[in-house]
């Protein structure tokens, strides 16, 4: 590694920068791809967000008191009307605060990630270990919160919602009562709605899913030594870095899904 | 490396007080803006303003995860406006395609209503 051709490489002015052994970005490999991989993620929910505004500017929205609002399929839903469910307290309206709570549970969980990272750059292995378990703890919550929050998604409320479909076999328009959504049926609103909600909560859920699969690996890794031997805790930096990044995810999905 | 120990000897430097305060302090930063994002959610209307006062509060954030906890701020900047100058795209997407979404709206292209 330090070899001198390398040194002279950093000093002299004589040989050039693409004969190797700099980083014209100031960063490893690694780190670099990790940048380059997470502005390619990016553009892929950035595209769905997008996707989800176009569709959602296409239909009309819910026009007059919100004290008044009921689950159609002519209009799309208020969010705050549509996640206002806790768990143990059935039939107790809480606009958004189970999401908010996930939110405050994953910020936390970023948290921890940026200590262990803290921790890895003074070598120490014991503090590496504590904070990738905590953030690895984070991680796993995040994900039964959500399981809770699709299973009542799917379920449905108490009351059902009537739709009007027609009846291909008789000709005519009959009311059915919808309960709950999935990929075909959707009480809470238009279609699109439900499908959206499982698509784009369901990709950054896959996101923290593999996330906390990574950051399990790089806690083993820590636990048997082998950052201690490879002399550097980069991994955690790097495994830290598309942490945080499903952590931002999950910032603009809890604006422009849940709050706007 | 003399005695083939598995475990090499490595000097564990004691915590950076200054950078963890930091840290936390980035932290609460960002569960202030979530809480006024609550507090926002349900004592303002809807409308454009509450729309963009969101997005704005969401781009704050944005900025103080990626820039303290991702540490892209403190990185070499041609590496930092690389990842951040191609946002430039989403942005005008996301103009371009809300815009859209509104004038199908207009014609009523779902055929809501109707």
């Amino acid at each position: 590694m330090s070899s001198p051709s390398a040194s002279s490489a950093a000093h002299g002015h004589q040989v050039s920068v693409w004969d190797g052994g700099s980083s014209p970005l100031g960063v490893s490999y690694g780190k670099l791809m990790m940048w380059i991989f997470l502005l390619s993620d990016a553009f892929t929910f950035s595209g769905l967000l997008i996707t989800y505004g176009m569709v959602r500017s296409m239909h009309p929205a819910f026009v007059g008191d919100p004290e008044t609002f009921a689950f159609s399929t002519q209009y799309w839903p208020i969010p705050e009307k549509v996640y206002e469910a806790i768990p143990f307290f059935h039939g107790v309206e809480a606009p958004l605060v189970f999401v908010g709570l996930m939110t405050f549970i994953l910020i936390m969980s970023s948290v921890t990630m940026v200590l262990a990272v803290e921790a890895g750059h003074r070598m120490d292995k014991i503090a590496v270990q504590k904070w990738m378990l905590w953030t690895i703890l984070g991680g796993i919550t995040f994900l039964t919160c959500q399981a809770w929050e699709w299973t009542h998604f799917i379920v449905g409320t108490d009351t059902p919602t009537i739709k009007q479909v027609f009846n291909s076999t008789t000709g005519v328009w009959e009311s059915i009562k919808v309960t709950g959504a999935n990929l075909h049926v959707n009480q809470y609103g238009p279609q699109d709605f439900a499908d959206f909600f499982f698509f784009i909560t369901g990709f950054h859920g896959f996101h923290v899913f593999s996330g906390v699969c990574l950051n399990f690996l790089i806690y083993f890794n820590a636990v048997t030594g082998v950052y201690n031997r490879r002399g550097s805790y980069e991994m955690v930096e790097k495994v830290g870095l598309y942490w945080h990044f499903v952590d931002l995810v999950w910032v603009f999905v809890f604006t422009f899904f849940y709050l706007v | 490396m003399a005695h083939h120990s598995h475990e090499p000897e490595v000097t564990v430097l004691p915590p950076d007080k200054e950078k963890i305060k930091k840290l936390w302090t980035v932290a609460g930063i960002l569960g202030v803006i979530t809480a006024v994002e609550f507090l926002i959610a349900f004592t303002m209307g809807h409308g454009v303003l509450k729309t963009s006062i969101f997005v704005l509060m969401t781009i704050v954030k944005a900025a103080y995860i990626v820039g303290e906890f991702m540490h892209l701020r403190h990185e070499v900047k041609v590496l930092m406006w690389s990842i951040v100058l191609p946002m430039v795209f989403i942005v005008w997407m996301l103009v371009a395609f809300v815009y859209e979404g509104m004038k199908f709206s207009e014609i009523n292209f779902l055929n809501f209503g109707g």
